[in-house]
């Protein structure tokens, strides 16, 4: 489907969202809401160790207690066959998932499950856990990536030989995979510039957050039939996960998706569904599992910490020569860290002719990591864009205009290989440029910094169905979880393409057996994947709804057009709403219903410049962001005010990144500030208004010009804070996070590095 | 013929390098088939599921019968996977 | 260990419950009155999303003793708006899009509402220190502070 330009009337505008009331007064269900009779409560018995052999693991004392109706380990999960399942967009390695569900004879990290239980309450499961003896022998551990990749590192898996590199090593490490982008030669680059820097940098693990924790309650009947309710970004990888972990047949799990409390990523893959189902299939009973917050922070996906070298060269005009970026990913306990994206897009809003960048994926002992909003993009723009700011500087330009010299520009070459498409990235700089924010005046000990962002967008498989009621009303049925809104902007789409309002399309999400596969909401694909599918689907019941209105009139179908929510008789002035097609429908043949499924593909890179104005307190160290605005192309914003919370709420998790979010170690590799008080994200009273521009290069590639949106605002803020410290304070800091410690100092070291020089 | 650029791991695990070279095939099945007959084995690993192809700059999750033009520009890349 | 009884009212109504001494008000609210409007972000005081107002006081569900709720009276985001008509601060989020997945809007709600409650006229730098107890991971805020700052003024628009 291609982009049209035409008159909107529903697309472009602001309603209240479908769901909204429901939200606002406490009654949608989300994981942890829902309850059936003669339910049990399931708890996880978690690894204290980060590495540790398991000696011994006897349950015979738990199994004996009351009120316990079963108990398992990861003896009773057997490894499924070896394979990649695709979840949705994630490639997930299925053996590693099961060690990931049930520890067998290693624990890898703090956090690690070992056992599971199911009791009549929450309180007898949690005294059983108490209850079950597991001998352990400790093991060095690693978690800093650069020691992991060290030859004399603690070895976390004896059978990991690095993928990438030719010959295949002989003897194993850390280091899953090496990959490589490059063009051009770098060397000869580097030769024609006249200024080249090259820095180094850290950044520590950090969670998505979401606030609420993993939760589901799980049905397993004698038959081998089986429901789970739960939330996540997609029921059906959900429901491919488990069967898979489970050897299933995918007609005998119906996945029912709860509201979900937020994903970030963090909510595409599996953790308690396959336990749950196993204890109810043990038990005879259903099993609720829900997760603390210590829990969600100690097992589930952060987000790699990471650490880079970028060494860039430019020409004293300005042009950029050379660049050659090295970026090293946590991958966590089993390989497949976000890295090849950081890889792909650290460079990818501009044109350089000669680049070579090179990521690796290493395991080390803290759970595995899992997508993060734009996975892997904000560490390599974080490393890369800073570079180009002290390039910036050095050539004594502004780095808006730097930004712009180079920028990437339809028919440019991706440093991913193809080539680009219409992008909005010169307009995202211009619009900065022009926009007040950046001529504002800042006093002393305040900064301004600027940093753009990239990221792809994808496409993937969606359904949609349209079932046109009698009276003339709507209801869309489709299969992505609505995280921020996707029910309104995909019932707008549905509304524009009818003619009608669109609080007469009423949508629902439903479960797996009542609509075709959908890949997960992720990867910004639901306005634009969904959106094309529900289009698609619109017109169907459109051109099915005309055939009717011809049967009615005894005319030929192509004597029908379509406009204002009604059939049009071309050589005529008759006209048939869809009520009144509805109401006809048993005579003309039945209810009318238009389906699509879908693979959408095209969805076109968002480009994003954000601009920070911030504070340093030179007493406390403490940042305090002043002003913050973003530009963003969204191609066309279906409903502005949800594309503006996107942009509000990923600058905002990149701001808690840059300034506070850490994962935090012990020396025995246990996390430290596994809560909400010690892993420190942004509260109200630490923000000013976000203000969200939003830009509109239409994409070429969706029939409204849509782009995606949720994942390109994390990107630029790590180094548009960076960025702007050291506006304010002449000081540039490359470690994350930038906590009032660390910035004191940092202002210290140089303070005393001026003293003597 | 399309032009298609075997580049990175890719390039180097069956072409010993990147390289850039014209292929028949007027869909992404034909073509796979054609760079088969000349790489033997590479089949398997660009129809994998963790592999996208971009055709003109248009990247697809999971090509098969796409179109490829006589004068179109191909990629094999990662799939990329996302966060929202 | 026995359970103890308590007699309380909730949303208006007289309630009576048994609870473990150690259970938690929020634990009886979800799991033994069915009020699941009240959420568990955290159980540890740290993210407002269990917030709940006893006799007039923004409290944490997480972090209050069942039994403490004898004889107090409790609003959950159950009691808070009419049937036939939700509260300004409930309407003000929908108009504003203050919401995304939702998850943490009930505890805004009542935190909100128990703000404007003592202080009908609330600067932003207000709104912004009383919401601090409150965690959402989606919004950045902005709009949430924006339909607060909405609604108080529909507030004072209003006879009270
Ligand atoms: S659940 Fe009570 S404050 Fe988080
Ligand atoms: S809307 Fe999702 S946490 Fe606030």
């Amino acid at each position: 489907m291609t982009y049209e330009q035409k008159n909107l009337r529903v697309v472009g505008t602001r309603p209240i969202r479908h769901d909204g009331p429901d939200k606002v007064t406490g009654r949608a269900n989300y994981a942890s809401d829902f309850t059936l009779p003669g339910m049990l409560w399931g708890r996880v018995l978690r690894s204290p160790h980060a590495h540790a052999k398991v000696l011994s693991i006897n349950t015979d004392k738990a199994r004996a207690l009351p009120g316990v109706k079963a108990v398992i380990t990861g003896a009773d999960l057997p490894l499924p066959p070896p394979g990649v399942t695709q979840a949705g967009e994630s490639a997930i390695n299925t053996q590693h998932l099961a060690k990931n569900l049930l520890a067998r004879d290693k624990v890898l990290y703090d956090g690690h499950p070992v056992a599971a239980v199911a009791a009549i309450s929450e309180a007898v499961a949690r005294e059983a856990l108490g209850l079950i003896e597991i001998e352990y022998e400790v093991l060095p551990h690693v978690i800093d990536v650069d020691e992991a990749m060290k030859a004399d590192a603690p070895l976390l898996h004896d059978d990991l030989f690095t993928e990438g590199v030719e010959p295949r090593p002989e003897t194993p490490s850390n280091i899953a995979k090496r990959i490589v982008v490059s063009k051009g030669d770098i060397e000869k680059g580097f030769a024609e510039a006249d200024i080249v820097i090259e820095r180094t940098y850290t950044t520590k693990a950090v969670h998505q957050g979401y606030i609420e924790p993993q939760g589901c309650v799980a049905n397993y009947a004698e038959d081998g039939q089986a429901m789970v309710w739960c939330s996540s970004q997609g029921q059906f990888v959900i429901r491919d996960l488990c069967i898979t972990m489970l050897g299933m047949e995918a007609s005998s799990l119906k996945v029912i998706p709860a509201e979900i409390g937020g994903g970030f990523g963090g909510k595409t893959t599996v953790y308690l569904e396959p336990l749950a189902l196993m204890l109810s299939k043990a038990s005879g009973r259903p099993v609720k599992m829900t997760m603390s917050r210590g829990e969600v922070l100690r097992a589930t996906g952060p987000h790699s910490g990471s650490s880079m070298t970028a060494r860039i060269g430019a020409m004293k005009d300005g042009t950029i020569t050379s660049a050659e970026v090295v970026i090293k990913f946590q991958a966590g306990a089993f390989p497949g860290s976000p890295v090849g994206a950081a890889v792909m897009f650290c460079s990818a809003p501009y044109d350089i002719p000669n680049l070579s960048i090179t990521g690796y994926d290493v395991v080390v002992n803290i759970a595995k990591v899992h997508a993060y909003r734009a996975p892997g993009a904000p560490n390599g723009a974080f490393a890369f864009e800073t570079v180009l700011d002290e390039l910036a500087h050095e050539l004594k330009m502004d780095p808006i205009d730097f930004r712009a010299k180079n920028s990437a520009v339809e028919g440019s070459k991706s440093p991913y290989g193809p080539t680009y498409g219409p992008l909005g990235g010169i307009e995202c700089l211009s619009s900065a440029k022009n926009h007040p924010h950046y001529k504002a005046n800042l006093g002393p000990n305040q900064g301004r910094g600027v940093a753009s962002g990239f990221w792809i967008n994808i496409g993937g498989q969606s359904a949609a169905t349209v079932v046109v009621n009698r009276d003339g009303t709507i209801s869309l049925v489709e299969g992505c979880p609505d995280i921020g809104g996707s029910r309104a902007s995909l019932a707008m789409m549905c509304a524009e393409v009818l003619g009608i309002a669109a609080e007469k399309v009423r949508p629902s999400i439903v479960d797996t057996t009542a609509i075709a596969f959908n890949d997960v909401t992720g990867g910004s694909r639901v306005t634009f994947a969904t959106g094309m599918a529900v289009v698609q689907a619109t017109e169907d019941a459109v051109r099915q709804m005309r055939e009717r209105a011809a049967k009615m009139w005894d005319i030929e179908v192509d004597q029908v057009g379509w406009r204002d929510g009604a059939a049009q008789e071309m050589n005529g002035n008759r006209s048939l709403t869809i009520s009144q097609i509805a109401q006809k429908a048993a005579k003309t043949g039945g209810q009318i219903m238009g389906h699509a499924s879908i693979n959408a593909a095209g969805a076109g890179p968002s480009l994003t410049t954000h601009l920070c104005d911030l504070e340093v307190d030179r007493e406390t160290g403490k940042i305090t962001i002043l002003r913050y605005t973003a530009f963003q192309d969204a191609g066309k914003a279906v409903h502005p005010s949800y594309v503006e919370g996107q942009m509000q709420g990923g600058v905002v998790q990149g701001i808690g990144w840059a300034l506070n979010e850490e994962y935090i170690h012990d020396e025995n590799g246990r996390l430290e500030n596994a809560g909400f008080l010690d892993y420190r994200m942004p509260v109200a009273s630490d923000l000013p208004m976000i203000d969200a521009v939003i830009i509109e290069v239409p994409n070429p590639n969706h029939p409204f010009g849509v782009r995606g949106v949720g994942e390109a605002p994390i990107v630029p803020p790590l180094a548009a804070i960076a960025n702007a410290i050291y506006d304010a304070t002449g000081v540039r800091m490359r470690d994350l996070p930038f906590s009032p410690p660390k910035v004191l100092a940092a202002l210290e070291a140089a303070e005393k590095t001026k003293a003597n020089g | 013929m399309a032009r298609v650029v075997l580049s990175g791991d890719l390039g180097r695990r069956f072409a010993g390098g990147e390289v850039e070279i014209r292929v028949e095939g007027s869909n992404v099945l034909r073509l796979i088939k054609a760079l088969e007959e000349r790489y033997p084995g590479i089949a398997e690993a660009l129809e994998s599921d963790a592999m996208a192809v971009a055709i003109d700059g248009i990247v697809y999750q999971d090509a098969m019968l796409e179109d490829v033009g006589e004068e179109a520009e191909v990629y094999f890349l990662p799939a990329i996977r996302g966060g929202r | 260990m026995a359970k103890s009884h308590v007699s309380t009212t909730v949303n208006g109504d007289p309630v009576e419950f048994l609870c473990d001494t150690a259970e938690t008000m929020l634990d009886v609210l979800r799991n033994t009155m069915g009020l699941t409007g009240t959420k568990e972000g955290c159980g540890t005081g740290d993210c407002g999303a269990c917030s709940i107002i006893v006799d007039g006081r923004l409290v944490c569900g997480c972090l209050m003793l069942a039994v403490e709720a004898t004889g107090k009276q409790v609003t959950t985001i159950e009691g808070i708006g009419a049937p036939d008509r939700l509260h300004p601060v409930q309407q003000a989020f929908l108009e504003d899009a203050a919401l995304q997945c939702g998850f943490c809007t009930p505890g805004f709600i009542v935190a909100a509402k128990a703000l404007l409650d003592r202080n009908p006229d609330p600067s932003e730098t207000e709104i912004r220190y009383w919401l601090a107890g409150n965690l959402c991971r989606c919004t950045g805020y902005d709009k949430i502070v924006r339909a607060v700052q909405h609604a108080a003024a529909e507030m004072k628009g209003q006879p009270a």
